[in-house]
């Protein structure tokens, strides 16, 4: 570990009794086998996130983080599938519950839950692990009021607590028949007045004025701020320990963008829930977050304190990523894009080098190696995917300008003559690099 | 038009949506109901300059924009483009009112026919508007420059439809020719498609522009100048020539949309706004569908467009630090009202209008201060514009909403008696729930002895801080009228004691350098610098 570290890391240092690592996750593969090829999502991904913690991940549209997101609490239908790697889950209840079943996926407190069947994940999800999307106008049923979508979170909660150690399907009970009587007799309604009451409070909870009158509204009664607030309150329904929040403010103006960051700040706090943030966003991450985690080409290429990743980056690419933010404070220099656009990450696309290496600018001979995770300068927790890790950038053994420009896309913004651009992507469409396994090894 | 006046004068525009404007609706009678996206808003691009227009979602940016350029049909305003009025337009004027204005939109997935290849896109409207364009007022000249021959025994002649290629300058098209004498032909540079060079007899006529030469030594030296490609071949190579200023390949131009990422194709839209030569461009968000480093590439393509084709950009966007970077000044809007207007780091260091200096607030900053920085956020969702609040529009949720001058009163109490004020007008609280179960009943009105526990739970459920006795009174007294359901007394007597400026009049834009429409800085016509003190 490097000498300079932050007040804050030491601090985090002393405190590290009470703190607990409550979500880890191990060399994360998710791919998805399409018509076009196998597409490596998530190619190796390791993730500590502790208890109370705000942990972020970033990165550009396609660069896995949501596949992350929705691989943790299980969200992947064909044809993705997670391919390798460990999801450890710490919970003493839970792992006692399920031990005599599952004894070699449990190890103390911590569970994998790649281990365990599909209907215990599942079991897990509202009650400990539960999720918030990034557009809230379509995660709700249109049909059906906002009150009553919430009560059914609710009341898939309690049957579920009335028997904890059930660890099958919690809906399975209700069928079209109940259903049916539903309409008819209002006793035999899904949704009890009890889970109804709740609705109420959770949605007060999250600073819906007159709860009562809202919850019998409909979704499209609702603006796109209220709305979020009310996916917010579906998702606390089974207080889960782990919240994880996909873009939750994308969709959203900056005004109400800052009312509901307010509103997890607050909520996080009195609930001491763990918040898995995915965002693109870096003001967003700076404003929630402890722990950040960049991603790129299905890789966390950085990741750290706040202050690591923000203020002391070795990655070329978190470097990118920070200088091609417009700053709204500063006077208006030329931004520093990263040329070019963001790799394919069809397997047979991808090579065995660093993934970054042909949009980076301090791309040397090792960068043809692919780099694994070193630790980097910063705090105890700061490691980054790069060879710069390890060694000064060094003029002399960079690579040469256009070096990719054989194999692989062009960059976009630099203006490149016609003549040097034209074989480039023809050779790239026409004949795709040979080797097939890139990305694979670590 | 003198040189001071603005390429593009905006003045009163409005754009209102109708609703229930139905046949059937009219049959039953029912009003229309105007839903006002664009409600009087004024402003003026200069030439060069880059205005930005920001607001959030819903407040009328993009209608301005759009309805500026006559995509959709103004209900009132003008909006004059180099001094004329652009509604008033037709026939060959609109055209080339059209030809200068021109619109990159916002999503480059829609906005690309996807079955045309980029190729087509880009020349689509090279073809529309019959480009290239040649004017039979236009003269055309040679300028024949000589070096080592008489100037005197050359004649040149240029074909009438070199304007095609050459920009006139006040009505004149010229062609740049240099001709010289070689001893040795064939050591004489000739370009490859041996366009632009000719020889004859120990001369070689050279044009500087992208036209063809020939040159035949007879008696004299003669020279001529014409264009010697079709329309299709100018049009081909103007479309090259744009794709690949916009940073992509030539070879590029047979794909389809699809092929491209969301970068390239806003590069390709950018690349159509600019075929026809346009002054004036109205970027639509044209960054918001793009991940940050590549919005960075476009942000500075769009910037180095400008400097090249000297073009006036109204730059639209929700992004404040996107709106920082590239704008020269920047108008704010709110529900459908420009709210401030300032020159750009005026307005970013010295926000006048409340709103804006919430809008500057609520964006997180990409910094590791972010998390300690004091934040002064707005609450509440902005109104409908169907039925916009009177007065300043921002009132609902300003948080430096303007007590009467007589009430001593905290800002934030007084913002909270404001706020109870508008549920009460808009009869948004539920009178049936308070209290427990049946506790109060309603349909005969709150009973005299239960009336003051009524008003107690209410005032608990409305109102979050404790009030000043005196207002504590004069609310209670409101809440009591609610006991019967007397909506109206209760809002009236809440009205009489409370009632703001900002309610009674609609502030106004003024005219000058950073105008505000905001009470907090006195009228227009006696507009000062510093803000009234909070009483």
């Amino acid at each position: 570990m490097l000498s300079t570290r932050t007040s804050r890391a030491k601090a985090a240092e002393v405190l590290a009794d009470m703190t607990e690592e409550i979500l880890r996750v191990e060399g994360l593969k998710t791919r998805f086998f399409t018509d076009e090829g196998q597409v490596n999502a998530v190619d190796g991904v390791d993730i500590a996130i502790e208890r109370g913690d705000t942990y972020g991940i970033v990165g550009e549209s396609g660069s896995g983080k949501s596949v992350t997101a929705r691989s943790i609490i299980d969200l992947i239908e064909s044809p993705g599938e997670i391919t390798d790697g460990r999801i450890l889950y710490r919970n003493q209840e839970f792992a006692d519950g399920i031990r005599d079943d599952n004894p070699d996926a449990v190890d103390g407190a911590w569970v994998d839950l790649r281990g365990v069947s599909s209907s215990v994940r599942r079991s897990l999800r509202g009650s400990n692990f539960s999720m918030i999307f990034q557009d809230p106008q379509s995660s709700f049923n249109p049909t059906i009021t906002v009150g009553e979508q919430i009560a059914e979170a609710v009341e898939v909660q309690r049957r579920a607590s009335a028997n904890p150690r059930s660890t099958r399907a919690r809906s399975k009970e209700y069928t079209l028949t109940s259903l049916a009587l539903g309409t008819i007799l209002p006793s035999k309604r899904y949704v009890t007045p009890a889970s109804r009451e709740r609705a109420i409070e959770l949605l007060e909870l999250v600073g819906i004025p007159d709860p009562v009158e809202r919850a019998d509204e409909y979704p499209h009664e609702y603006s796109g701020g209220m709305l979020q607030r009310a996916m917010i309150a579906q998702a606390l329904a089974g207080e889960p320990d782990v919240l994880v929040a996909d873009e939750p403010t994308t969709a959203l103006d900056v005004t109400i963008q800052a009312q509901i960051l307010d509103l997890l700040d607050d909520l996080q706090e009195e609930l001491g829930m763990t918040i898995l943030l995915i965002t693109h966003n870096l003001g967003v991450v700076a404003r929630m977050c402890d722990r950040v985690g960049v991603m790129y080409a299905g890789e966390i290429v950085e990741r750290g304190t706040l202050e690591d990743v923000f203020d002391d980056h070795v990655h070329p690419y978190t470097r990118g990523l920070l200088g091609s933010v417009p700053d709204l404070e500063g006077a208006s220099d030329r931004l520093q894009p990263i040329p070019g656009n963001v790799p394919s990450l069809l397997d047979h696309e991808m090579n065995r080098r660093c993934h970054f290496a042909d949009r980076c600018p301090k791309a040397m001979e090792a960068c043809l190696e692919h780099p694994s995770e070193h630790s980097a300068r910063g705090s105890d927790h700061h490691a980054a995917r790069c060879v710069l890790t390890r060694t000064e950038y060094d003029e002399a053994r960079a690579l040469a300008d256009g070096y990719f420009d054989e194999a692989d896309r062009p960059a976009g913004d630099k203006h490149v003559g016609p003549d040097e651009r034209d074989e480039t992507l023809d050779e790239d469409r026409q004949h795709p690099p040979a080797e097939t396994t890139g990305g694979e090894h670590q | 038009m003198s040189a001071d006046d603005p390429l593009v004068r905006v003045d009163g525009l409005q754009k209102y949506f109708w609703e229930n404007d139905s046949l059937l609706d009219r049959l039953f009678g029912d009003d229309p109901v105007p839903v006002r996206a664009v409600d009087g808003v004024s402003f003026d691009i200069r030439e060069g300059e880059t205005l930005g227009l920001v607001g959030e979602s819903g407040c009328g940016k993009s209608t301005t924009g759009e309805t500026l350029l006559g995509l959709q049909d103004p209900t009132d305003g003008r909006v004059e483009f180099e001094g004329e009025n652009v509604y008033d337009l037709s026939g060959d004027d609109l055209t080339d009112f059209r030809r200068s204005a021109q619109v990159v939109f916002q999503d480059p997935f829609s906005s690309l026919d996807p079955r045309m290849t980029i190729g087509d896109i880009v020349t689509q409207p090279l073809s529309i508007h019959d480009w290239p364009w040649t004017d039979g007022d236009v003269e055309t000249t040679v300028d024949v420059r000589t070096d080592g021959i008489s100037r005197d025994i050359v004649t040149a002649t240029a074909a009438d439809d070199i304007d095609t290629v050459v920009d006139p300058v006040d009505g004149v098209a010229t062609a740049h020719v240099t001709v010289r004498a070689i001893d040795d032909e064939s050591a004489a540079d000739v370009d490859a498609d041996g366009r632009s060079v000719d020889l004859a007899s120990g001369v070689v006529a050279e044009v500087e522009e992208d036209l063809a030469v020939a040159v035949d030594r007879d008696d004299g030296i003669v020279v001529r100048v014409s264009v010697d490609r079709s329309t299709a071949q100018l049009r081909r190579d103007r479309v090259t020539d744009l794709v690949e200023r916009v940073g992509l390949s030539a070879d590029q131009l047979d794909r389809y949309p699809h092929e491209f990422s969301g970068g390239q194709r806003q590069r390709i839209g950018i690349a159509r706004a600019l075929a026809l030569e346009p002054e004036f461009v109205v970027l639509d968000e044209p960054t918001s569908a793009l991940d940050v480093s590549v919005q960075a590439q476009v942000l500075n393509l769009l910037d180095d467009l400008q400097a090249e084709f000297d073009l006036t950009y109204l730059l639209i966007s929700h992004d404040l630090s996107v709106i920082r970077h590239v704008c020269d000044r920047v108008a704010v809007m709110y529900l459908g009202e420009i709210v401030e207007v300032g020159p750009v780091d005026d307005l970013f260091e010295d926000p006048k209008h409340p709103y804006t200096n919430a809008l500057l607030e609520s964006v997180p900053r990409a910094s590791t201060d972010e998390r300690d920085r004091d934040r002064e956020t707005l609450s509440g969702d902005v109104p409908s514009p169907r039925d916009p609040p009177s007065g300043c529009r921002f009132r609902t949720r300003c948080p430096k909403v303007i007590p009467p001058e007589d009430l001593e009163i905290e800002q934030e109490t007084y913002r909270d008696l404001m706020s109870l004020r508008e549920r009460v007008e808009r009869r948004d609280v539920s009178l049936e729930s308070v209290g427990d179960d049946g506790q109060f009943d309603l349909e005969d009105g709150v009973s005299d002895e239960k009336r003051p526990a009524f008003v107690a739970a209410l005032k608990d459920r409305l109102l979050e801080r404790d009030l000043p006795a005196r207002h504590d009174e004069i609310v209670e007294t409101a809440l009591a009228e609610l006991a019967t359901e007397d909506w109206d007394a209760a809002a009236a007597r809440l009205r009489e004691h409370y009632e703001s400026v900002c309610e009674r009049k609609q502030p106004h834009l003024g005219n000058g350098h950073h105008p505000v429409a905001c009470h907090l800085y006195g009228e227009a016509s006696e507009r000062t610098e510093t803000p009234r003190s909070d009483p």
